[in-house]
């Protein structure tokens, strides 16, 4: 449960989906569950001539299974916080 | 037997989207176009008045479906489309089913082609 309370932590933030696709898409994270699907707001596909048919999307849901990486904002870790919460889950509770 | 199941849906929840027209790209680069009108927690969704859009460069094209239940799994992306805007840019032309099919199948032979081309240079080991 370590990564979903992560991306909680994140909700309101602006980040860049990656999917397994290739296809990139920044937005503010509006919202992710168990299963790290994700929802965003505003999004704006970055290689956005390459993908005209989605121009008219402005909100998504993109299914947990098929992201590659999540790009999060510089400030968006605090280290000492998930140092701590990563030991506290490896140690199983 | 009720059909719906507790209404206490996690954040991500399609329920938001249900009666909305929606942009669904499967795993294979399909993008259907359908109003919401179910969904579950592996992201199945019903999909009603459902039509494939096939875009080749420039040329689109709608193929008509029907009803269509999507497999959970086959989904990447599920987006609202904003009614206000325009769903593709204004330089895109509508062709007919045939001269689409033209297109992919021409777009088709061209990838294969450079593919056999760089195959055939492999041995000169430029990038």
């Amino acid at each position: 449960m370590l990564f979903f309370s992560y991306f909680k932590e994140l909700v309101g933030k602006e980040v860049i989906v990656e999917l397994k696709n290739d296809l990139a898409i920044s937005g503010i994270l509006h919202s992710v569950d168990q299963y790290l699907n994700i929802k965003l707001e505003n999004t704006r596909v970055v290689d956005d001539t390459k993908y005209p048919h989605m121009l008219s999307v402005k909100n998504c849901f993109i299914r947990g299974s098929v992201v590659r990486y999540v790009q999060l904002p510089p400030d968006g870790v605090d280290v000492d916080i998930l140092h701590d919460a990563t030991r506290r889950e490896a140690r199983g509770g | 037997m009720s059909w719906s199941g507790p209404d206490n849906f996690p954040a991500t929840s399609l329920a938001d989207n249900l009666d909305k027209k929606l942009l669904v790209i499967l795993r294979d680069g399909r993008k259907l176009i359908g109003v919401l009108r179910s969904f579950d927690q592996f992201a199945n969704v019903v999909l009603e008045g459902a039509l494939e859009r096939i875009t080749v460069g420039e040329l689109y094209c709608d193929l008509p479906l029907g009803l269509y239940i999507i497999r959970g799994e086959n989904v990447v992306l599920i987006g609202e489309l904003d009614l206000e805007r325009e769903e593709l840019p204004s330089f895109m032309v509508r062709v007919t089913p045939t001269e689409i099919k033209q297109a992919q199948k021409a777009e088709k032979d061209a990838t294969e082609l450079k593919g056999t081309m760089r195959k055939r240079m492999e041995f000169l080991d430029i990038d």
